[in-house]
């Protein structure tokens, strides 16, 4: 009799843990974030309008993540269209719900005016998109925790590897793409997985 | 004799007081990996490096002052399981290694949090590599095939034998153990492979990289150091094996402290 009656009280308190779960990812103190979660790494980010902010600041819903700098003429550029392609390709309603941070290698020449500059010639939603700075131990964190490679070479500029990461709203990595110029289905796919399980 | 006083502060947790620096001048440095194509020297900035890796005994101390990098208390994405597991408790060494021996399974996660409690950091790739050019009366001994063949020696040591104490024969700059003990993360351990030269912008289907091209290895004689490209280059930063530690460095300053 008792044992009949457990069960049904022990699934309506997992349905109910796991929905308070999924919705509130975003009142989470870090420190009680996954073990594996990127949100872990305490970093302060300075975006286009000086805004200061902590990466972790991020987190309760998808957010698309990718290293680049404004002075790169090549991939960079296609870095964000590769963005912009995968959110158009979403509708409305999950669009709405993603984020798209970028942060700058460049941590001495793109300032937040440099930075609001491109995001103004790109035609960026900066209600949705955010390019930031950090300082260089920052960037190399950053690069480290998303396997990002790069090096600044002596001109100023940088060479660095091409990836698009997917966080979750916990900060796992949900996916990883280094398709760079056209569209990742298996990232769009996964954006979409995300979503849905993050309305 | 400065060896025990630096034990004693070490165990007293004051480790700020033992780290010992040697100051390397810095220079024009023949680099393996050349910043640009045409130039085969880089310009090294004078630095200070911790004459030996950090011990057992200078992490202990570390952790014990900053207990969110304790074993089971640093998150996955900082370090991989195994950090720090060769010892035998969250603070306790245990029978298994000794005071005196390099720390290893640490991520390099781990070894940033360590240096910058010090004031310091990892030092550069190329910060290494000048340091460990030389040997105990030449600033670059890496023309030196006699030089070359003791470091690849070493290398094929058995892994079966006990990890060494720090302490070996210091190079010209009195810097210890870059050779024959551990490997050692570098601050840009990730940037290796990334190629050179970012003008060749010409083959598009290759876009893993801005700039892609292959490794420019200036001296394919110094097989130490592809070995030691290729083991950094297979690292992720929250990774720890059992043979690689770190040694922390700091800018130059005039006063050569």
């Amino acid at each position: 009799m008792i044992f009949k009656l457990r069960i049904p009280i022990v699934l309506a308190i997992a349905a109910f843990t796991l929905a308070a779960n999924a919705a509130d990812n975003r009142s989470i103190p870090t420190r009680e974030l996954p073990s594996d979660s990127v949100y872990r790494l305490d970093l302060a980010l300075v975006d286009q309008d000086g805004h200061v902010s902590k990466l972790a600041d991020l987190r309760g819903g998808p957010v698309l993540i990718a290293m680049f700098y404004t002075s790169c003429k090549f991939m960079c550029p296609l870095i964000i269209d590769t963005l912009k392609r995968t959110s158009r390709v979403l509708n409305d309603a999950e669009r709405a719900h993603l984020r798209v941070l970028l942060v700058t290698f460049d941590s001495n020449r793109d300032t937040p005016p440099v930075l609001k500059t491109l995001a103004l010639q790109r035609s960026l939603d900066l209600s949705r998109w955010t390019l930031a700075r950090s300082d260089a131990a920052g960037v190399r964190k950053l690069a480290a925790v998303l396997d990002v490679q790069y090096r600044p070479l002596a001109n100023g500029d940088f060479n660095h590897s091409g990836v698009i990461t997917l966080l979750d709203g916990a900060g796992h990595i949900a996916a990883r793409s280094e398709r760079i110029g056209e569209l990742d289905p298996e990232l769009v796919a996964a954006v979409r997985r995300t979503l849905a399980v993050e309305p | 004799m400065p060896r025990i006083a630096a034990f004693v502060l070490a165990l007293l947790g004051t480790q700020h007081a033992t780290a010992d620096y040697a100051a390397l001048p810095g220079g024009k440095f023949a680099s393996v990996l050349p910043a640009d194509e045409k130039d085969a020297f880089v310009v090294v900035a004078p630095f200070r490096l911790r004459v030996a890796p950090v011990t057992n005994t200078e992490f202990l101390a570390f952790v014990t002052a900053h207990p969110q990098w304790r074993r089971g208390r640093t998150p996955v994405v900082f370090a991989e399981p195994r950090y720090l597991s060769q010892w035998q408790s969250v603070d306790r060494l245990g029978p298994n290694v000794t005071p005196a021996q390099p720390v290893t399974q640490v991520s390099w996660f781990a070894a940033q949090a360590f240096c910058e409690s010090e004031g310091a950091r990892l030092p550069t790739w190329i910060e290494w590599e000048f340091a460990a050019a030389a040997d105990s009366t030449r600033a670059d001994a890496r023309n030196d095939p006699a030089w070359r063949e003791q470091i690849l020696s070493w290398y094929s040591r058995p892994s079966t034998v006990p990890l060494p104490s720090v302490g070996g024969t210091p190079n010209i700059y009195g810097v210890r153990d870059l050779h024959g003990l551990i490997w050692e993360w570098v601050d840009d351990f990730n940037a290796l492979l990334v190629a050179s030269d970012s003008r060749d912008q010409s083959d598009p289907d290759r876009l893993k990289f801005c700039g892609a091209g292959a490794l420019n290895l200036r001296d394919r004689d110094n097989y130490a150091v592809l070995m030691r490209i290729a083991m950094l280059s297979a690292l992720k930063a929250a990774d720890t094996t059992a043979n690689l530690g770190f040694r922390c460095a700091k800018d130059g300053v005039g006063d050569g402290s």
